[in-house]
C-alpha cells in the first residue's frame, strides 16, 4: 500500500487531488490563528503587546525543527531503501526549512531588542539555531553541486543525518546550559506555563503554519518530480539525436 | 542480514558514534558554553579583578539606587550569594527589582562588578495582567524572575572568562 502510494506517478495523482484541500485548510487555520493572535489573545503581564511576536516566532521555530526531522527521515529512506521519492522529499524540504529558520531568527531578533535589550547574543540557543540555518544552507548548496540527482541525494542524506545531531542541542540548549533565551514554555515535563487564553491562539497558529509547510512541501515535491521527468526526457532526446547523427 | 538491514545498522552505528563524540565535546566545553555565571559561584569560587565575564541573576528587592548621570547600582543575587553591580547607561524596559538580568563587565579591586552591558532576562511564564494581579492579591504568586542554576548540570571551577 505504502509502496504503491510512493510510486512517483501515483504520487502525482493523489497529491494533485489533496493539494487544493490542504491549501484551503492552511488559509482557514492561518486566518483564524492570526485573528486570535492579533485580537483575541491578551497582552502579557510583563511583556505587553510585544508578546504577539511569539505567535510567529514559536511556530516558525517548531517548523524549522519539524522540517529537519522530516528531511532526516527522508534521508534514511534514501540511504536504506534508495527510493526516488525519498530523494525528492529531502530536496523539497530544505529551502522551506531554511526559510522557517530564517523567520525564527529574524522575529527572535526583533523580539530580543525590546525585551532583552539586544538583537543578538551568542548564547547556546541562539547559536545552535544559527548553526541549524547554516546546515540548511549547506544542504541546499550540496544539492546544487552534484549534477546526478540520485548521487546528490546520497551525499546530501549523509550531511543531513550528521546535521540532525544538532536538533536535540537546539531543543535542550536552554536546559543544559544557562542562556539568555527563556526555557521551554509549551513542550515541558510539567505542562505548559502559558495561560490558556494565550496558549490556544499559539496552538492554532502552529497548526496553520504546519499545514502551510506541508502544502509547500507537497507542491515542491511535485515540481521536483516534473523537473526530473523533463531532465530524463531531454537526456533521451539528446541520445536519440546523437544516434541519428551517427547513423547519417 | 539483507542489504537494507545492513545499511540501517551502519547508519545507526555511525550515528551513535557521532552522537557520543559530540556529547563528549559539549560536556568538555560546558563551562564556556554557559552564557553567564551565578553570583553564588562568583562569591564562593572567586574571579580575579579585571577578568571579563557575564554575571546573571535576579535584581534584589530594594537594592536599586540611581545616582544621576545614568549611573545605577543594584545587587544581583541567586539565593546563594550577592554581587553589587554598577552600571552607567540606559537600562532595558524590563529591568526592575526581582527581574532576571545578565550583566557583562569586570570586578574591580573592591569586589564591585562594573558592568558595561545590562540585558533583561524574562522567564517562561506568560499570562494576562489581570491573572498576574489576581495571583499576587491572593498570595499565590511564585514567578519572581527566572530561576538561576549554577553553570551547568554540574559545578565547574571558574578557570576561563566567558569571552
Amino acid at each position: 500500500m505504502l509502496t504503491k502510494l510512493a510510486n512517483p506517478s501515483t504520487f502525482l495523482r493523489w497529491s494533485g487531488a489533496l493539494l487544493p484541500w490542504l491549501a484551503g485548510l492552511t488559509v482557514a487555520t492561518l486566518g483564524i490563528g492570526l485573528w486570535m493572535a492579533w485580537f483575541v489573545a491578551p497582552a502579557d503581564y510583563q511583556q505587553g503587546e510585544t508578546i504577539r511576536i511569539m505567535y510567529i516566532h514559536v511556530p516558525a521555530a517548531w517548523l524549522a525543527l519539524f522540517l529537519y526531522a522530516m528531511m532526516s527521515a527522508s534521508a534514511i529512506g534514501t540511504l536504506v531503501w534508495r527510493h526516488p521519492l525519498a530523494d525528492v522529499s529531502q530536496k523539497a524540504a530544505a529551502p522551506i526549512g531554511a526559510a522557517f529558520t530564517l523567520v525564527c531568527l529574524i522575529t527572535g531578533a526583533l523580539w530580543g531588542k525590546p525585551m532583552w535589550g539586544t538583537y543578538w547574543v551568542w548564547d547556546a540557543r541562539l547559536t545552535s539555531v544559527l548553526v541549524l540555518f547554516l546546515v540548511y544552507a549547506g544542504i541546499i548548496a550540496l544539492w546544487r553541486t552534484i549534477e546526478d540527482p540520485s548521487r546528490a541525494a546520497r551525499a546530501v542524506a549523509i550531511l543531513t543525518l550528521v546535521g540532525a545531531l544538532n536538533l536535540p542541542i537546539v531543543k535542550f540548549s536552554v536546559d543544559w546550559w544557562n542562556t539568555l533565551h527563556q526555557p521551554a514554555s509549551v513542550f515541558r515535563m510539567d505542562g505548559p506555563t502559558i495561560y490558556p487564553t494565550m496558549l490556544y491562539p499559539l496552538l492554532v497558529m502552529a497548526l496553520g503554519v504546519t499545514f502551510l509547510a506541508l502544502t509547500m512541501h507537497m507542491y515542491a515535491m511535485r515540481t521536483e518530480v516534473y523537473r526530473r521527468r523533463v531532465r530524463t526526457l531531454s537526456i533521451l532526446e539528446a541520445e536519440r539525436l546523437d544516434e541519428r547523427r551517427l547513423a547519417a | 542480514m539483507t542489504r537494507k538491514q545492513r545499511r540501517l545498522t551502519l547508519i545507526g552505528a555511525a550515528g551513535a558514534t557521532l552522537a557520543i563524540a559530540l556529547g563528549l565535546v559539549l560536556w568538555a566545553m560546558s563551562d564556556t558554553i554557559v552564557f553567564f555565571r551565578a553570583p553564588s559561584q562568583v562569591v564562593s569560587e572567586g574571579v580575579a579583578p579585571g577578568v571579563r565575564f557575564r554575571l546573571g541573576g535576579l535584581v534584589e528587592a530594594g537594592s536599586v539606587e540611581r545616582h544621576g548621570d545614568q549611573v545605577t547600582t543594584f545587587a544581583v543575587g541567586d539565593g546563594g550569594g550577592t554581587v553589587t553591580v554598577r552600571y552607567r547607561g540606559l537600562l532595558p524596559d524590563l529591568f526592575r527589582e526581582g527581574q532576571g538580568v545578565v550583566t557583562e563587565g569586570r570586578l574591580d579591586a573592591t569586589g564591585l562588578f562594573v558592568a558595561d552591558t545590562v540585558l533583561a532576562r524574562h522567564d517562561e511564564n506568560y499570562m494576562p495582567r489581570e491573572v498576574a494581579d489576581a495571583l499576587k492579591e491572593n498570595g499565590l504568586w511564585q514567578h519572581d524572575g527566572p530561576a538561576v542554576r549554577p553553570a551547568a548540570a554540574r559545578d565547574l571551577p571558574i578557570t576561563t572568562p566567558t569571552q
